[in-house]
């Protein structure tokens, strides 16, 4: 049973197996489940995040109109010419927003670790799908492997903006995308903390201030810029780098920060981004002021 | 701990837009239909904080009607469960309530129909996990993950023996349990979270067991 990210890796090291395999022991072990049932259940989050990236890849349109579309935008940009970032990095940003496009008008998605923050782990996992042709069973590991690292989070600071900020919500959701992206593409369990300490340091901060109280402006891009993160955490971590202050550390210092934040930037609809005079606008016209 | 499963993290599988404030009041509204037993004639539904808010944004009063229609996160019928509510004859009344919560996404529902009310205290703690903690004015702590049985029972020496015999014989296993009373003496709930999802059958058992006076059930 592990209660912070040490612990995870000692086991990990310990027993010579993967995280995700770690997250699957326990919670096979807390659960009193079989391995195949949590296994079966996992691949049945992996299709719907498949389903809705797909679907927002199409272009949707959210409720109020303010999403929807720019997803596709991307993936022509970089269809047609030469992304400046990358082509497995935009890839990730468009699959990303494709889901909080999907989850903005109201679609399926799948939770990871909230709804606001869905796109950074399915972004990140079927973009680089391109280049590391992971198999069935190593997707399905990708997301036991976020999990464990957002099992921790959630049990030590929070994962709901209405707590922490975005900061726990799309800060836990990349940290978790690029600890997963470094054991698919070969690294080691220390290296997934590291990427997962590198992406969260620097998202610490990050208010809550969504326009309209909405899941919609600025979340879709900010799941751009997680997944973004997440993808050069990870290379920065399969590289050698390596976080001065430990995970753990990060995350108590994002538990604080998260604590000391005040009420108006934790998803009240009421600071940052929803208080500009164009947030205020929208907001009167979609409610009617 | 407060999450204790990996899909409490990768997941829930739920309509948008959002965890907090959508699957998790979707949660704590079916909370609410399971503690009445069946569909409620009208609902009262008091929101708190970030829920008052901006439940219209977040379809939070969409969410907990659909919980209260029975719905689970992932219902394709919940965009329009204000109107299946309404169809149904269901009077629902939503009020923003300023008084400063605990925790900022707090909503306190009281639902009923001719012969029966209860009223729900929820939470929702983030990533659609949610918890319980009043039931008709008994402070309780209850996830709602697990299967589990409340009784109302008369504060009276035997009381919770006569309930943990009828579990014991039909071989439900207590995982968590408290007990809470109003004063020595008076209305008390006892509140057990099982194993596995309890039959109707042994729920009429229970209330007819010796000071028990009400009994309702979570099935997961």
């Amino acid at each position: 049973m592990f209660r912070t990210v040490t612990e995870l890796v000692e086991i990990a090291e310990q027993e010579k197996m993967p995280i995700s395999e770690v997250m699957i022991r326990q919670e096979m072990e807390m659960k009193n489940r079989s391995y195949e049932d949590i296994f079966a259940q996992m691949e049945k989050n992996l299709t719907v995040m498949e389903e809705a990236v797909e679907a927002g890849l199409k272009g949707v349109e959210s409720v109020t109109g303010l999403t929807g579309g720019d997803a596709v935008l991307v993936q022509q940009y970089r269809k047609e010419k030469t992304p400046l970032s990358g082509n497995i990095l935009l890839d990730a940003v468009s699959k990303a927003m494709a889901t909080n496009e999907v989850n903005a008008a109201m679609g399926v998605i799948c939770a990871t670790p909230t709804a606001g923050s869905a796109g950074c782990v399915p972004g990140v996992l079927f973009a680089v799908q391109e280049q590391l042709h992971p198999t069935r069973e190593q997707m399905i590991r990708f997301l036991f492997t976020a999990g464990a690292f957002g099992f921790v989070v959630a049990n030590n600071a929070f994962i709901s903006g209405a707590a922490g900020g975005c900061q726990a919500e799309v800060g836990s959701a990349g940290a978790m995308a690029a600890a997963a992206v470094v054991e698919m593409a070969g690294g080691t369990p220390q290296q997934s903390a590291e990427a997962f300490a590198i992406t969260l340091k620097n998202m610490l901060g990050l208010v809550c201030d969504p326009v309209a109280g909405l899941v919609e402006v600025p979340c879709v891009k900010r799941n751009a810029a997680g997944s973004s993160l997440a993808i050069v955490s990870a290379d920065l971590a399969l590289a050698g780098v390596k976080s001065r202050i430990p995970c753990d550390e990060v995350i108590g210092a994002m538990y604080r920060i998260g604590k000391t934040m005040p009420v108006q930037l934790r998803e009240t609809g009421e600071g940052g981004l929803a208080d500009t005079p164009t947030g205020r606008f929208l907001r009167d016209k979609i409610f009617g002021g | 701990m407060k999450f204790n499963s990996v899909f409490d993290i990768i997941g829930p599988v739920m309509i948008g837009p959002s965890s907090s404030h959508t699957a998790g009041a979707v949660r704590i509204g079916k909370i609410a239909r399971d503690f009445l037993g069946e569909d409620c004639r009208w609902a009262r539904i008091q929101l708190y904080g970030s829920f008052a808010k901006t439940y219209k944004g977040h379809g939070t009063d969409v969410a907990l009607v659909g919980g209260l229609l029975g719905f689970a996160t992932d219902d394709r019928r919940m965009r329009q469960s204000l109107d299946l509510a309404r169809n149904k004859g269901i009077k629902i009344d939503f009020l923003e309530d300023t008084a400063a919560t605990d925790h900022p996404n707090t909503v306190r529902i009281k639902i009923g129909n001719d012969h029966d009310d209860v009223e729900v205290v929820g939470i929702s703690i983030g990533g659609g996990k949610v918890q319980i903690i009043e039931l008709n004015g008994f402070s309780l702590r209850l996830s709602g993950n697990h299967p589990a049985v409340l009784i109302m029972h008369n504060d009276r020496a035997g009381a919770i023996a006569s309930v943990t015999k009828i579990l014991a014989k039909h071989q439900i296993n207590i995982g968590h349990m408290e007990v809470n009373r109003k004063d020595v003496g008076k209305e008390a709930l006892m509140v057990i979270e099982v194993d596995q999802n309890v039959s109707d059958t042994i729920l009429t058992e229970l209330e007819e067991a010796d000071h028990i006076i009400q009994v309702s059930k979570i099935v997961t």
